[in-house]
């Protein structure tokens, strides 16, 4: 009896055994692919993850010293800084996981009007091929929901933006990343797709969830196919537009709810690195709030022997210290964004600030602290502009002249792509490549009809109007200075987006304001009343022409007396000739 | 005779002439009691644009006209203001013809009703193709009473083929052309299924051919759904002096099909019992039937009344049976004065709405049908007192009073 309960107790005991040896061996194997947001919550506990690497025999430490910040000094435009030594950065080793590399900037640019400009933009770089049959499982630095979609949908390209507030170019410049107003959403799609638009439905409904949008209200009436605009912006010299999608939609509201989950997507969150100066308060605050994701495949080296996904994440905004109560034109990052910046973030390559002092070349307009004496020059929108840089990892040098180069352009007919637009199917089309002569103003006028539409087609607020998204300008603009066109080199993010095929020109995109039609509106409260009284008509006609032609002439006889009537009808009960 | 018909001539020319060369042009062609999307003309330029272009014209929801349209315009485009006062012209002539041949009194003192209507001058003015089928329908009449079948089924053919509703103009056609040669509407009689296979022959022919040579013109079958599937289906909801717009823009979608079923059979379901009722009158059917088609087509205009109002003097000798001529003329002319004003309050003053201008509407078709409707009485009395005598008395010898019963 004993033995038979001891088989039991020690078969338990091996199989108890078996488990703890499993469990210790995953968990070792899995602490290095756990997700990035996980992983680092403390600077603490990041020093454990990284510890725990099974490439690394030794154990790094890593001493996070005390940060230090100054106070915000009043002068005509002061810049907080954290000085804080540069902890070593976590790097992996190239192993079991292919490379991925992840940058953050920050961009301020002090405007003509007085407002401030800030630009923040992350970019991850991974080499890896999630086209590929292998199912790409361990993420690091690239989100995971996003990783999934590009092999879910056989994404090519990517590109989405929200925007709140309309940029003003004539006070403003030109913004390094372009939007227009709402949701813009465009995407490539890969060769090996069969049913586009079926992926494009569900590639939106995905990305409704990821971002908190409602962009399930894209579908056929506002989604179009440009031909000759919105070329891939990675590599890829692809020429058949079936597999591009356009959508936009100038009503979405940005909000909150639209910055958390982009929040989300970043290795560091927003608990370290740039990305804690996002807060909602002050970014919504704003005269220009947009932010984008931007994926694309790039190229490593110029000669493109490997090439690996890009995923750019930016955010513009625009603050107007006027309505901040600020009367002089002074600013910090403590009082835009109201957080200070503490650290790097540790999973990120290189962590820079960068203020544009292009119109303060001697200090005359304002004055920077902490001063700083690393300085770059970038090239950008064909214009050479200085900044000073702030390093938050370690010290970088960029920069050296490029030589004047000029090249002919050839000269491009005239093409015009109309696509009509068909009722509750699709929206109008109107492709125009055109050649501007100088010193000139071009109009396109477009005569239009205002269409009475069901009563259930209206939204709820019929009276505010129907959005007309906005029109997009794509130029190629003489440059003054010579750009750049290797564009594997390193450069500051936010120069190297649009990538460069002639050093004569840079691109440059613009949208305008999106319209706000107003439509006639029936009256909704009368659809029983409409219904009855125009049936009504129709049975008036149809009484009348029935009466005539089922009824003929007869002479009238006069109607007899009450009485006579009562003893007829009477008589004809029981049977009897009525009376005369 | 031929003296004032030169008269009327000259004036509508001028009239037109000045009215295309003034600022008002722009503004009719845009008024939509005039023009609807079936047949205003700057859908017709945008058609032929999209053709230079290279893009089908149907693959948008602009254009609405048949190919036969746009190859008529493709080379008649900077000649459009002559082509319509051509066809407006003609049409009167025509009509003018036919009813010289019609009019049983002498009174031709308003045979010029239709050139000179204000709503043919609008309709001219406005360059829509409203008066090239109306042109079209005419031919089809005068042809059926000189009794040229082939020509008439032709004609037919073409006008049903613009519009669909046309078609039930097939049987007046029929009946007029079996009355004179003497064949009884008895479908005993082999005669009559003779003649009748013969007409049908000639129609469905030349529409078929009509049909098939728009194929070939422009090489595919888009225009099939974009006219006729536009014509049936409604789609466009543009307000007009109609009845379809606001019903369907108010209409249920549950209940959406089955209303356009019924309202689209209302236009065709009284041609049977007026062609059993009238079928000795064949010419007075044709007018019932072109009235209850511009009533109730999907997207009336008022060229289309125009054109049924044009045969109102052939029956001038029914005036002394119409009970309610001054009301229907008041109301008549109160809702023309009323569109444009309503219109205008709705949507560029904003303080109407589309209720008002819809209370016009059905006022206006009230008034229509009440027309329509009189006419028909003062017929059918008419044809009693020729039966029965005009002055009936009763058993008692009291003068009698006639009803319907």
């Amino acid at each position: 009896m004993a033995a038979r309960r001891n088989i039991p107790v020690g078969l338990l005991f091996i199989l108890c055994s078996l488990t703890f040896l499993i469990a210790t061996n995953t968990h070792e194997t899995t602490s290095t692919s756990e997700h990035p947001d996980k992983a680092v919550n403390l600077p603490e506990k990041s020093t454990e993850t990284g510890g725990q690497t099974t490439e690394q025999p030794a154990v790094e430490e890593r001493q996070w010293e005390p940060t230090e910040f100054q106070e915000e000094t009043v002068n005509d435009a002061a810049a907080e800084k954290q000085d804080a030594t540069p902890p070593e950065t976590t790097t992996t080793s190239a192993g079991a996981h292919p490379k991925d590399d992840f940058q953050e900037e920050l961009v301020i640019r002090p405007l003509q009007s007085g407002d401030v400009y800030a630009s923040f933009q992350f970019r991850t770089l991974w080499e890896t091929d999630f086209m590929k049959g292998n199912k790409v499982s361990h993420y690091r630095l690239f989100p995971k929901s996003l990783g999934q979609v590009i092999s879910k949908f056989s994404v090519r390209e990517l590109h989405i933006s929200f925007t709140q507030g309309y940029w003003r170019t004539m006070q403003w410049g030109q913004p390094f990343m372009p939007s227009p107003p709402g949701a813009e959403l465009w995407v490539w799609f890969q060769d090996s797709v069969t049913d586009v638009d079926g992926t494009w439905k569900e590639l939106t409904n995905v990305l409704s969830g990821i971002f908190c949008a409602s962009l399930n209200f894209i579908d056929s009436t506002n989604t179009v196919q440009p031909s000759a605009s919105f070329k891939p912006l990675g590599i890829g010299n692809v020429t058949d537009h079936r597999f591009l999608r356009y959508a936009t939609l100038p009503r979405e509201i940005v909000c909150t709810e639209n910055l958390t989950p982009w929040k989300k997507l970043l290795p560091c969150g927003s608990k370290a690195g740039l990305a804690v100066l996002m807060k909602s308060e002050k970014l919504f605050h704003s005269s220009f709030h947009s932010q984008a994701v931007h994926i694309r495949p790039v190229c490593q080296d110029s000669e493109c022997t490997t090439t690996s996904w890009e995923l750019r994440q930016t955010l513009n905004v625009v603050f107007d210290l006027h309505t901040s109560g600020q009367g002089k034109r002074e600013w910090s990052l403590f009082k835009m964004f109201s957080r200070t910046l503490t650290e790097a973030c540790p999973l990120a390559s290189s962590s820079k600030i960068y203020i544009d002092i292009t119109d303060n070349p001697q200090g005359e307009q304002f004055e920077l602290t902490p001063a700083t004496h690393l300085l770059s020059q970038a090239v950008v929108l064909g214009d050479r502009r200085t900044f000073s840089v702030y390093d938050l990892t370690e010290a970088n040098t960029f920069g050296s002249m490029r030589s004047l180069n000029l090249k002919t352009r050839p000269k491009s007919g005239g093409y015009i792509h109309y696509q009509p637009s068909k009722d509750r199917v699709r929206p109008h089309l109107l492709e125009m490549l055109v050649q501007l002569p100088p010193n000139s103003v071009t109009e396109v006028t477009v005569q239009f009809e205002r269409a009475l539409l069901k009563w259930t087609e209206y939204t709820p607020d019929p009276n505010h109007g129907f959005y007309v998204g906005s029109s997009v300008i794509s130029a190629l603009v003489p440059s003054m200075v010579a750009m750049d066109t290797n564009n594997t080199k390193e450069r500051p993010l936010f120069s190297s987006f649009f990538p460069c095929k002639e050093e004569s020109s840079y691109f440059v995109r613009i949208y305008t304001e999106p319209l706000l039609v107003n439509l006639p509106t029936p009256d909704f409260s009368m659809p029983y009343n409409v219904i009855c009284l125009t049936c009504t008509v129709v049975a008036v006609g149809y009484g009348s022409l029935y009466n005539l032609l089922t009824r003929s002439f007869q002479i009238e006889e006069p109607n007899p007396r009450l009485a006579k009537r009562i003893a007829n009808v009477i008589r004809r009960l029981r049977g009897v000739p009525p009376l005369a | 005779m031929a003296a004032p018909l030169t008269v009327v001539l000259i004036v509508a020319v001028t009239v037109r002439a000045c009215l295309f060369r003034s600022s008002l042009a722009d503004l009719i062609a845009e008024r939509v009691e005039v023009v609807s999307p079936l047949n205003a003309w700057k859908r017709v330029v945008e058609g032929l644009a999209l053709l230079d272009l290279g893009v089908s014209p149907y693959s948008g929801d602009v254009f609405h006209e048949t190919p036969l349209i746009i190859y008529l315009f493709h080379f008649l485009v900077d000649y459009a203001e002559i082509t319509f006062m051509v066809s407006s012209l003609s049409s009167h002539i025509v009509l003018y013809c036919l009813l010289l041949s019609l009019i049983v009194t002498s009174c031709c003192l308003f045979v010029d009703r239709y050139l000179l209507n204000p709503f043919t001058v609008l309709s001219c003015v406005a360059k829509s193709t409203c008066g090239l089928n109306n042109a079209i329908v005419a031919l089809f009449i005068l042809s059926t009473i000189k009794k040229n079948a082939l020509l008439s089924a032709i004609f037919l053919a073409l006008s049903t083929y613009q519009s669909i509703y046309p078609v039930t103009l097939c049987a007046p056609a029929v009946l007029y052309l079996l009355q004179r040669q003497y064949i009884p509407v008895n479908v005993r009689w082999a005669s009559f299924w003779w003649f009748l296979l013969q007409y049908a022959f000639m129609y469905l022919g030349s529409l078929f051919v009509i049909i098939c040579l728009s194929f070939f013109l422009l090489g595919s079958w888009d225009y099939l759904p974009s006219v006729y599937g536009f014509i049936l289906s409604v789609p466009d909801l543009t307000p007009n002096i109609g009845l379809f717009w606001y019903f369907f823009a108010e209409m249920f979608e549950h209940f959406r099909l089955f209303f356009l079923c019924v309202f689209q059979i209302n236009v065709f379901f009284y041609t049977i019992p007026l062609s059993i009722k009238l079928k000795e009158h064949p010419v007075f059917l044709i007018f019932m039937q072109l009235a209850v088609i511009s009533i109730f087509k999907s997207y009336p205009t008022v060229g289309d009344i125009a054109l049924y109002m044009s045969f109102l003097p052939v029956w001038s000798h029914l005036h002394r049976f119409l009970r309610n001529i001054f009301l229907v003329s008041c109301v008549l002319l109160a809702c023309s004065a009323l569109f444009p004003v309503l219109w205008h309050l709705w949507i560029y003053s904003g303080s109407a709405n589309s209720n008002f201008y819809y209370a016009i509407t059905l006022l206006f078709n009230v008034a229509q049908i009440l027309l329509v409707s009189d006419y028909f009485y003062a017929f059918l009395r008419r044809e009693h007192h020729l039966t029965y005598g005009l002055y009936l008395k009763r058993k008692d010898g009291s003068e009698a009073t006639l009803v319907l019963k």
